[in-house]
This record gives structure tokens, sequence and C-alpha cells, in this order.
């Protein structure tokens, strides 16, 4: 079995794993990054979001092979510090409640600010409609959404460079 | 959760009389306080299970529930250091272990915070009068010139002060007081007030540890072929394909174990309970998605099970035969089939519900390692107790032989009061002798949940001359859940009116409930609210079904039901009568802030519902748009609660948001 390389929080690795394994086992089970979540195994529910080369990706039905030579960035390493603008704002809203589907939550929500700094409700609910949150969390995301698009801005300009990945 | 919730009750109170017949400190905090005075740990004051100061100032405080995101974690250290007057800020949250020291463990029936309310309360209030003392031995004034604040005692007259972590020591060598009164809740400035969940931070940086997130020491990641058929068996397996999946270890069958029931009750011999983990055969390997592939490439043969000739239209088409009877007779008031027969008017309406499906976000897993005689599990449980039970039976060790770490839970909504994930995981690592981490697919949780049971009402009123409900008929054909772990035909109506009283049971002067059973293989388990959301369904959408016979305003209908009488006590869990007083009030408050009557655009309209639930009164408004193509639209829910005492606001507003989300 040859290694797959992936770069994993600015990180490189080289995985010696059947290459139909999906990056989330490998991220959870090889690498120990468990930050990212388990759900539906379909890409239904969005509990898996990471980025690849900064594009919110569902790892569960992304084959380690499709991301060889690719850039992923995972919750651990979305900020040096925690403090990206999504998350400090979903700490304002008091968004989580379990919590298990926020991770992605706030992948995606990372992933679209960084394109489009001030969503509208409907580019919002665009972005994170494949997203399921069993708790009923969503109005409250929505407007971390908005609070991290707007109180936090400047931070989204100018993104501080991932640390390196491993689970604190 | 009828009997259910009343065994969660029974045993707090046996807890209660036990701890008082041992003779402790004092009949409520008895079982949560050493009888011998405080443990004393180098220098750390540790007066109770739940409360731990150290010298540096850091207070630990142990929460004993599940945390899935209604928020006990916060919420129950909040009570705690509400009464220990402790520095917010230098709070550390704990998950205390299955331990019986901390009473009941269960999560379910909202009950962590009610029935944790008072304990809790002693167990702070004792422990700062613990501080309280120690400073004024060590200042030589009376304990009643001293006061706390911020975890620290003070004694204004001599501007002196001391902190929580500088007296420790000294309070530690203190015998633990008896029945010291709780604060004033005039002096709260912790409970009722907002604080974020202490999870928050770990949750958004992908650090908050769930069930899925255990990693232990060589261990091992299984998935399980389990019966295709509800109470189904494994006739025989070829794993040979199985084996030849890189990275799969073994192939073990897990068998079939009878399972206790739930939550301690007592069970009769041959009762018909249908509590049985059904087996299958198990995929070990070096990872998750090694024992998935290996899963795939198993061949079994099953043996069909009971639940072989059911299906969905059977069970209807049977439901809606059994209601036209008549059931087991569960409340009667007055006459109410011949007030039903010299009507001037009837109104009736049949309603259908189905099962349905936990699907909690994290999906069922479990980590344990069973080997030497020894049993740990890591697991992310609304019931550790139960599962303690249930490995003791399965397993055949003594319960002094099981560890029980709860983890964080990502979502529980009922599914986790079943444990079967649990005793499976552990079957398994006895069997390979390693500790091994069962991960379950969303397809699995699906196909195996333990399900709100299906249900079918049929709903009859009488109406008199001047349109006054003058009978109320109800009758429910349902699997029961109850009698699945206990054995027999058991109604499952605890947490509501059903069971007792309140709106319209004991309102309308000729009223009957009665409740038929479906014999059915499907599991059945408690979800979110219980039996409340498939029987207020059809009371409350009828309730409206009157109110369109003799036009009433669907708010007004049920302001003159509970303007009746006051009824008598319950027959649930709660064992109080339903206050009909607090119901009013929220249905006035809804009415209120709602805009109740006012005009809406066309195509839009408003609906109502009030009732109890489990200690709770509340009344909801949905304003819901119908558009032209026939899709609707709920725009806006306004909600009125009296739920008692509020811990924390902001999470009580979080659960009817949730709750609201749930529901649609």
């Amino acid at each position: 079995m040859d290694a797959i390389s992936i770069t994993v929080n600015g990180k490189a690795h080289a995985v010696e794993i059947s290459p139909d394994t999906p990056l989330l086992w490998v991220l959870r089970d090889t690498l120990g990054l468990t930050g990212t979540k388990f759900g539906c195994g379909m890409a239904l529910c969005g509990a898996c979001t990471v980025h690849v080369d900064g594009e919110a990706t569902r790892s569960c039905t992304t084959r380690i092979s499709a991301v060889a030579g690719r850039s992923i960035t995972t919750i651990e390493g979305l900020s040096p510090d925690g403090r990206h603008p999504a998350q400090l704002a979903w700490i304002e809203e008091q968004v989580p409640q379990c919590g298990y589907c926020q991770v992605g939550m706030i992948m995606t929500t990372a992933a679209l600010l960084a394109k489009n700094s001030a969503p509208t409700d409907a580019e919002i609910n665009d972005a994170l409609s494949g997203h399921i949150c069993r708790c009923g969390t969503y109005q409250r995301i929505r407007a971390a959404v908005h609070q991290a698009a707007s109180k936090h801005a400047p931070a989204i300009a100018a993104p501080k460079k991932a640390a390196t990945g491993g689970t604190r | 959760m009828n009997s259910a919730t009343r065994n969660l009750m029974q045993v707090t109170r046996r807890d209660f009389l036990k701890a008082g017949a041992a003779g402790s400190a004092s009949l409520l905090i008895g079982f949560y306080l050493p009888a011998h005075g405080a443990e004393a740990t180098g220098e750390t004051f540790a007066p109770n299970a739940f409360i731990e100061i150290r010298p540096n100032g850091d207070i630990h405080l142990v929460v004993a529930r599940s945390e899935m995101g209604q928020g006990p974690r916060t919420s129950l250290a909040m009570i705690l250091a509400e009464e220990l007057d402790a520095d917010w800020s230098r709070v550390k949250v704990e998950q205390g272990d299955l331990d019986s020291k901390y009473g009941d463990q269960t999560t379910g029936g909202s009950l962590s915070i009610r029935s944790s309310w008072d304990p809790l309360r002693q167990a702070g209030a004792t422990a700062r009068a613990m501080l309280a003392t120690a400073a004024a031995n060590t200042w030589n004034v009376p304990a009643s010139e001293c006061t706390t604040r911020n975890s620290a005692v003070l004694h204004a007259k001599t501007k002196r002060q001391l902190a929580y972590g500088q007296l420790a020591a000294k309070a530690a060598a203190l015998p633990v007081p008896k029945d010291v009164p709780p604060k004033n809740p005039k002096d709260y400035h912790i409970v009722g007030t907002k604080k974020k969940r202490v999870d928050g931070q770990y949750i958004v940086i992908g650090e908050a540890h769930y069930g899925i997130d255990t990693k232990v020491p060589g261990m091992l990641y299984a998935a399980v072929a389990r019966p295709p058929v509800f109470g189904g068996r494994v006739k025989k397996f070829d794993a040979t394909r199985a084996q030849a999946v890189p990275g799969v270890r073994k192939v073990v069958e897990v068998s079939a174990v009878e399972m206790p029931p739930l939550f301690g009750e007592e069970r009769k011999e041959n009762s018909g309970h249908q509590h049985y983990l059904w087996g299958g055969v198990a995929v070990v390997a070096d990872s998750t998605w090694q024992a998935i592939a290996g899963r795939r490439a198993l061949t079994v043969d099953w043996d069909a099970g009971a639940g072989a000739d059911e299906n969905t239209e059977k069970q209807r088409a049977t439901c809606a035969e059994l209601v036209k009877g008549h059931g087991k007779e569960l409340r009667k008031i007055g006459d109410p089939e011949a007030a039903f027969a010299g009507a001037a008017k009837k109104v009736e309406a049949e309603y259908e519900l189905p099962f349905l499906a936990h699907t909690t976000m994290e999906p069922p897993n479990c980590t344990a390692s069973v080997r030497d005689g020894k049993c740990e599990v890591w697991a992310p449980v609304q019931n550790p107790g139960g599962l303690g039970a249930a490995l003791v039976s399965a397993l055949g060790l003594p319960a002094s032989a099981i560890t029980i770490h709860v983890t964080l839970l990502g979502g529980g909504f009922g599914r986790r009061l079943n444990i079967d994930y649990g005793v499976e995981a552990a079957l398994i690592s006895r069997a390979v002798g390693a500790p091994v981490k069962v991960q379950w697919t969303r397809e699995d949780d699906v196909r195996h949940d333990y399900y709100r049971p299906m249900s079918h009402h049929r709903l009859r009123a009488g109406l008199d001359a001047q349109d006054n409900v003058a009978a109320w008929l109800h009758h429910v054909a349902a699997p029961t859940t109850d009698g699945m772990y206990v054995g027999g035909d058991v109604a499952d109506t605890g947490g509501t009116e059903l069971a007792g009283v309140g709106l319209p049971n004991g309102t309308v002067p000729n009223y009957l409930l009665e409740q038929s059973f479906l014999h059915t293989a499907v599991p059945r388990g408690y979800w979110r609210s219980v039996d409340v959301s498939w029987n207020h369904f059809a009371v409350q959408s009828f309730i409206d079904e009157v109110a369109a016979a003799t036009k009433k305003d669907p708010l007004e209908l049920r302001r003159q039901l509970i303007a009746t009488k006051q009824p008598p006590a319950g027959e649930g869990g709660d064992e109080k009568p339903v206050n009909l007083d607090r119901l009013r009030r929220v249905l006035d408050l809804v009415a209120e802030k709602s805009g109740w009557g006012k005009p809406l655009p066309a195509g839009r309209g408003r609906g109502v519902a009030a009732l109890y639930s489990w200690g709770t009164y509340i009344s909801q408004v949905a304003e819901v748009t119908v558009a032209k193509d026939g899709s609707v639209h709920v725009d806006r829910v306004v909600v009125a609660i009296d739920c008692g005492q509020v811990i924390n606001p902001d999470m009580v507003a979080a659960q009817m948001e949730g709750g609201i989300v749930f529901g649609l």
C-alpha cells in the first residue's frame, strides 16, 4: 500500500491506508483529529465538514486518494487560539446545545465568510442548508454568522496562518 | 414514561430513605455527605461528592447528570456555586462517573434540575457554612458575623476577609453540620442569570469530548451486523470475506442477552417483556472504516424474528380497528358514553402518528474494556445506572467491578436512556480480549432505535345545546413502551394531563380515556417529550375541531375548558394536581405577546396549544402561512412557559427554540 501525502493544518502527513478510506476516518482514527465529526457518512448532515484548499468539503464522502497533495484545514487548525470570528460569535450568541454539529457549521461559515464578508439571510441559508442540527439551534446559527461578519470582520480580512495540527 | 418516571422518583426517594436509616447527616444531604465528616485530602476541601475547593482557589464541581445540550453541566453547577457563594469564574465542572454517592444519575423526564435542586442547594450551603466557620475560628469571631461572597468569607466589623482557597485545609478538618438552611432566593446572583455554557469554548474549537472521541490504549474498532427484522437472531455466518479485508482482526458473534428493566424496576417472571439485546456479528478491526468495510463483506443467515410478518399497513389497520371498540379504561368521569349519545351536537376525529427514531447527531457508540474480571466503559448515555445494571446481568460481574465514565452526548432526546449499545460493546470487548469502540452508522441507528411508538387516536366530543363540552372520549391505540421493559400492557401517559388531570381531562363533566394495545416487535423508547408529543398532537388538534364546530375562538375555548374547576391530584410521575391557574397564565401571556385576534394578511393564520408537560406549563402560538401552491411555512412561534424556578434563562430559551424545531 503506497503512502498518500496530505497536508493537514499546515503539517505534512504520509498516510499508509486503503485509498478508498474517507478523509473523515483518516482525520479521526489515523491522525487523532477528533474535532471533525461523523454524523451520517453520506454527506447529508454536514457534521464532517473540513476545508480542502479552502473549500468547505464533506470529509465523510471524500476519499483520501482524492485529496492527495492537497491542503486540508480542520477545526483544530481553523485558528491558532480558538478565536476565529465564527468561533467568537458562536460563543457570544450561545449557539451550541449538544454542540456535536457545530464544528461542521463553523467550518462552512468560515469558508462562506472568506468569500462573502457580509452574507444575507438567503446566502447564509444557502451555504448552511446542507447542515443538520438536531437540537434545533438554527436561528442562533444565523445570528452568529451575521455577528461574525459584522462585529468581527477585520479578523476575517486578515486570517492568521493556521497553526500546526494535533489535538490539544 | 409514566412508570419509568415514577421509578426515577422512587429511586430518589429510596436513596433518601436509605440515607435516613443510616443515620447520616440529614435526610436530604445524607447520601451526598459522608457520614464521618469531611474528607481531608491534603489541603483540599471536599465536604461532599460534588464540591472540591483547592488551595489555589479553584473550585471543582461535579455534575452527575448527562449533558446532551439541555445544559445540566452549567445549570447544576450554577445551583452549587450559588449556595456556595463561589466565584463563578473559578468554577471548573467535571462529569461524575457512575457512583452511588451521587444519588440517581438518570437524565430524563425533565427531572435533572427538579430532582437535584434540593440536594445540591443543601450540598452548597453546607460547604459554605463550613468555610464560614473555618474563617470565624481563625479570627475568633462568631460565625454568625461572617458573610460569604465571591469565594471569600468576610468579617464586616473588622474588614477582614479570607479566600476559600486559604480556608480549604481548615474547613476540611471540621465536622459536617446538619440542616444548614439554603439561601433566600432574593439573594441569588448566579441562579436566574444568563451564564454561558461551560462547554461552549471546547465545542467551538473541536475539543469537546463525546463518546465517539474516546481513544484508549490498544483500542480496536467494531461495526456490528444486527438482525434485519426486530427480534431476529443469527443463524450462521461466513466471515471469510470479512476476514480478508485489510485491518480486520476478528469476527465474533454477539450472543442475544436478556436485559433488565431500564430504571431498576421490579419485573415478574414470565411477564412477557421484550427487552433483549438481539445480538449480531461484530467485525473488529484497526479502524472504524475497516470495521465498516469488513461488515459489508460479511455473509449472515438470520432467523427472522417475531416481527417478520409485520408491516406498517397492517399495524395501521390493526390500530384503526382497535379504536372502534373499547380498550383498557385509564380514566372515567361521569357517564361519557351516555352523555355523548345524548349530545345536541357531536364532533369526531381520528389522528395517526408514526413510529419515530431519535436520530441523535452523534450516532450510538460505546468504548468498553472488559479484561481480568473488570469492565470499564466510556459511554454517551443518559442512564449510566441502567447500563451498570445491564452490564452486571450480561457479564456476570459484580457492580464493584464495573466502572462507567459518562462522556458528553451528541444529542440524547431519550435514545440514550436505552443502553443496548453499551452492553454490546462490553460483550465484544470481552470476546476479543481488548478495548473496543463499537461505532454505529446512521443506518444502524435508524434501523435499531427504540422508537417513539406509533399511535392512533379516536376522539369524540358531545356538545350540549349551548355548545358546552358535555362529553369527551379519547381512545388511543398504541403499543406499550413501559410494558416492553417491565412486561404487560402498560399505558404510556405519564407526564401529561392524560395520566392525571388537566386539559380537558378532569375539566369536563363526562370524560373517558382508554387505550388499546398494538402488539408489535418494534422496540419502543422514550422520545423527546415522551408521550406528550403524540398524545397532545391529538388532544390539541381536537380542541380546534371542537372550536371550529362551535364557531368558537380556539384560544377562548381553551380558556373556557380550564375555567371549569380545579381537578384532583394526578397519577403521573409528578403526583401533584395540575395547577390550572398556572396553565391559564401562560395562555393569557401567549395571547398577549402573540397579538392573538389581531388581523393577519391573507393566507396567514394562527394556531394555539396549551398544556402541562413534565412539571412545566406551556402555551405556544404559531403563525403560519399557506402559500397558493399549498405549501406551509411557519413564520413565527410565540412561547409562554412557566417551568418554575429558572436557573439559567438563556438555557430555557434555547430549549424552547430547539424544542420547536424538533417538533417541526
